[in-house]
This record gives C-alpha cells, sequence and structure tokens, in this order.
C-alpha cells in the first residue's frame, strides 16, 4: 500500500481552508455594476453593462432578457504571456458562468434586453473561473439585477489522495502521476445551497465527491460571508 | 403600528419572517420568509416589505420626469432614448399641439432632446407624455449627466438645492431621475457655472450639511445666492 503523498499543505493552510479573501464593489465607476474579488493571489474584476438593448435584434427574445457573459485572461496574468482575444478554454468558461448565473437571475422584466457581465483576470494563481464568478455575482448585485439570491463558487482539488479546497498555482501542479489532479469547481447558491455548476476534470470516486459537496459548502459559506461583508459596508460614493 | 426600518439587503437574504408580512418591489416570499430579490435598502411599512435600489442602472417609475433625446420616428409617436433598458415611446396624442402626421419631423426631429414625463411602465417599455407645464422641446442651453442614483440629493429636500442652484447662477434647472440635467441660462458663463455646482454637489453627496458646503462653494466662485429671484418651476421631487 503506497502512502498519501499529500497530508499537510505546503502554505499551513488547512486542508478545508479558503486563501485570504477580499472583495470590494463599485470598482468601476463608469459601469452599472462592478466588483473586484481575490483569494490569495488569484484576482478577478467583473463589470455589468445593462439591461439595455440587444443588438444584432434577431438575437433578442422577446419573452426575457438575455444574459451574456465574457471572461478573458489578461495578457500579464500568468508568468508567460497569455495572447489576448477569445480562445477555446475562455470561451468554455464564459458559457459555463452564464448557465450559472442564469439560474439565479431573473431578467423577465427586461425583454429584449442584455445584460452584460465582462470578467477580466488581472493575476492568475488557480481558481480564475470561480474567482471570477464569485466577482460576478456580486457585480449582478451591484447593478439591481433582479436575482433569487446569491451564488458563491469554490474549486475543490485532489491532490495525490487529499481533498483540498482552493488550490493555488503550486498545488495544482503537484504529483500529477499520483491518484491526483482531480479539479472540481462547485458554484452554490446562498440560500437553497443548491449547486449551479459543477465541473470535473480527473477521476474521483463516490464517497470521495459526496464529501467534495459537504467541503464546498463549508467554504462557499465563508467566501458568501465576505461577499456579503462587501456589499453592505459599500462606500457611499460608489453607489 | 408603524414599523419603519432601514438596513442594506444582499438577495437571498431573509428581510422578516412572519406570514403576516406582504412582499413588495425586489422582495419575494419563501415560506414565512420574506426575502430580497434585489440588493438595495429594506423598507417596512407596517407589513409591506420592499428594497429600494441604491446603485445600479436608472429604471424608470410612473411620474418620473426624464430628458432624452429622439431615436426613432414611427407612424403615430417618437421614440426616446433615456439611458434605461428600453426605449420611451411618446406618442402623437400626448404632445401639446396638433402635429399632422405626414409632418411629424417638424415638430421633433431626430436627434433633439425632450423633457418628457414617465406616463406608464410597461415589461416592453415606457410611454411618455409632454402635455403638462414644464415638459416639451429642450431648444438652447446644456445637457449634463450625473448617477441617476445621485438625483435625489441634487433635487435636495423639496427641490432646496435646484433653487439654491438656480438663485445663484440665474439658469433654468430641470433635473431628470434618469441623471440629465438640462441647464438654460442666459449666457454660457451662468451655465457652465451652474455645472460646476452640480459637479460639486454629485462629488460631495456623502457629506452632512451638503446645503451649507454648496453655499460656500457658491460664495468662492464669487457669485452671491440670492442675485436673481426666479420663479421656481415646480420640480418633481423623488418620492423615494
Amino acid at each position: 500500500m503506497v502512502e498519501n503523498l499529500y497530508t499537510k499543505r505546503y502554505s499551513d493552510r488547512k486542508m478545508t481552508e479558503v486563501r485570504t479573501m477580499k472583495a470590494k464593489v463599485g470598482v468601476v465607476p463608469s459601469a452599472d455594476g462592478s466588483a473586484i474579488f481575490e483569494t490569495g493571489r488569484t484576482k478577478a474584476i467583473a463589470v455589468v453593462r445593462g439591461p439595455r438593448t440587444l443588438h444584432p435584434q434577431h438575437m433578442q427574445n422577446a419573452e426575457t432578457g438575455v444574459l451574456r457573459v465574457n471572461y478573458g485572461m489578461m495578457p500579464f496574468s500568468v508568468e508567460d504571456r497569455i495572447r489576448p482575444g477569445p480562445n477555446r478554454r475562455s470561451e468554455e468558461i464564459s458559457k459555463v458562468t452564464e448557465w450559472a448565473l442564469s439560474s439565479v437571475i431573473d431578467l423577465s422584466g427586461f425583454p429584449n434586453t442584455v445584460v452584460d457581465v465582462f470578467i477580466q483576470i488581472p493575476q492568475a494563481d488557480a481558481g480564475t473561473r470561480v474567482a471570477g464568478i464569485n466577482a460576478a455575482a456580486m457585480a449582478l448585485a451591484h447593478a439591481g439585477i433582479p436575482m433569487r439570491e446569491m451564488v458563491s463558487a469554490i474549486g475543490v482539488g485532489k491532490i495525490d489522495k487529499t481533498l483540498v479546497v482552493d488550490l493555488d498555482k503550486y498545488e495544482d501542479s503537484l504529483f500529477h502521476d499520483g491518484e491526483g489532479s482531480t479539479d472540481i469547481p462547485v458554484v452554490l447558491t446562498s440560500r437553497g445551497k443548491e449547486i449551479a455548476l459543477l465541473q470535473l476534470d480527473g477521476k474521483i470516486s463516490i464517497p470521495e465527491f459526496k464529501e467534495v459537496v459537504e467541503m464546498s459548502k463549508k467554504a462557499c459559506g465563508d467566501i458568501l460571508k465576505v461577499q456579503m461583508d462587501a456589499l453592505k459596508n459599500i462606500s457611499e460614493e460608489s453607489k | 403600528m408603524v414599523n419603519e426600518k432601514r438596513q442594506i439587503v444582499v438577495p437571498g437574504e431573509t428581510i422578516v419572517s412572519g406570514n403576516e408580512f406582504l412582499p413588495g418591489d425586489g422582495a419575494y416570499r419563501d415560506g414565512v420568509e420574506i426575502v430580497a430579490n434585489r440588493y438595495g435598502i429594506a423598507n417596512i411599512i407596517e407589513k409591506h416589505v420592499r428594497v429600494v435600489p441604491i446603485s445600479g442602472a436608472y429604471y424608470p417609475r410612473r411620474g418620473n420626469t426624464i430628458i432624452g433625446t429622439i431615436v426613432d420616428i414611427t407612424f403615430n409617436g417618437w421614440l426616446i432614448d433615456f439611458g434605461g433598458a428600453q426605449n420611451a415611446f411618446l406618442p402623437v396624442s400626448e404632445v401639446p399641439r396638433y402635429v399632422n402626421k405626414n409632418e411629424m419631423r417638424e415638430f421633433l426631429d431626430f436627434g433633439e432632446s425632450v423633457i418628457v414625463k414617465v406616463w406608464d411602465v410597461k415589461s416592453r417599455g415606457v410611454d411618455a407624455s409632454m402635455k403638462m407645464r414644464g415638459f416639451g422641446k429642450i431648444d438652447g442651453g446644456m445637457i449634463i449627466s450625473v448617477s441617476p442614483n445621485k438625483v435625489p440629493r441634487i433635487i435636495g429636500k423639496e427641490g432646496s438645492m435646484v433653487k439654491l442652484i438656480k438663485s445663484a447662477t440665474g439658469c433654468d434647472v430641470t433635473v431628470g431621475q434618469n441623471g440629465k440635467i438640462w441647464i438654460y441660462g442666459k449666457n454660457t458663463d451662468d451655465e457652465v457655472n451652474s455645472k460646476k455646482i452640480i459637479e460639486f454637489i454629485s462629488k460631495n453627496v456623502t457629506i452632512a450639511g451638503l446645503t451649507e458646503k454648496v453655499e460656500t462653494f457658491i460664495k468662492e466662485m464669487g457669485l452671491s445666492a440670492s442675485k436673481v429671484e426666479v420663479v421656481v418651476e415646480e420640480v418633481t421631487e423623488d418620492k423615494e
């Protein structure tokens, strides 16, 4: 029997501990809503514009408004330069973010319109899609978009045989030949604790997966607190 | 018993619990709990719970004064872009004079600015009217933009701030609830002065005793707050 190779985190964090978080709303004054969300060295800025009339007209929906998400990493966000512009990965993340956020927002009051969400990552240290979703949820709330509830997102990973919450880039690249290198982003709604997004990259057993859901519930509770604090302690100028 | 409480709420947050409460704008019921549907200030008046937005885009309400530009002309009216989600529709029947339907551009042409009243808000758009005093086509002066959420402070209590600006500069100032402000004065200098005062107010909305601060600012500009007595036209006050 091979022993578990990862029993203590290099950063002295607990296995269920999220990196130090920071959040602020109203960082882009010209937008209708905006927010920045940081976990450790991962930063995400989200900007919301709209509801506004959707062009081209054939994309309009006469029954409800449309949510459009655009995710992108800035060229300098990682050590090697990222080629600017849409790519396979960013298009995928834009789409899954859109689906996750659509489950809580209600645009039925604004037919034929679009709400644009722009997510940019100025600094990446793993977990950018969940940081982006956390920022986007705050920005949508700040923009006054009707929402049934908030959403919080967390990435749970498996390093060798250990389940770990909120991996950073270093942990993400550990033990690729072991059992691990499994990455599961989870998006939970704030009230119903329903899963709004679940992706799985790698392998995981069913009992472990159940543990992942429990771990993400606890972590999302911590994240929600940070999001709520930022929204409640909004400065008068960023209203 | 009147029970009034003000607190910032986040979507999904329980405002109050109890079957006797009724959810209004920006709130919904989940079991016995009344939950916020929108980010804003919770306002509980007796048993009626609603959430008043404090940030974000402008959402028109009936009775609002809005300033916009003509973007389209249809066979029976004009479409006005006022910075909201949809355009406002101004029917020919809601303008104060007879307009020949073949010569609608004679009365209001593309790109011209108007002050109108929000007559009705539907999910499909906004109906506008200009049949009352103080509404109509804008001819001359300048239009500036501020955040719609700062408009109540620029208007002041019962229009006091606007009256102050009017008396200091002698300009006619009309504030639209959509954040557009029309300034019309005898000369450009007066209009620029009004613009400066409004920018000062929107920068300092948080400061306590804003009226006194604005009065000193006006004095520093070399104006006196009671130079010209202007016949103040009633500005629609935002009831919130």
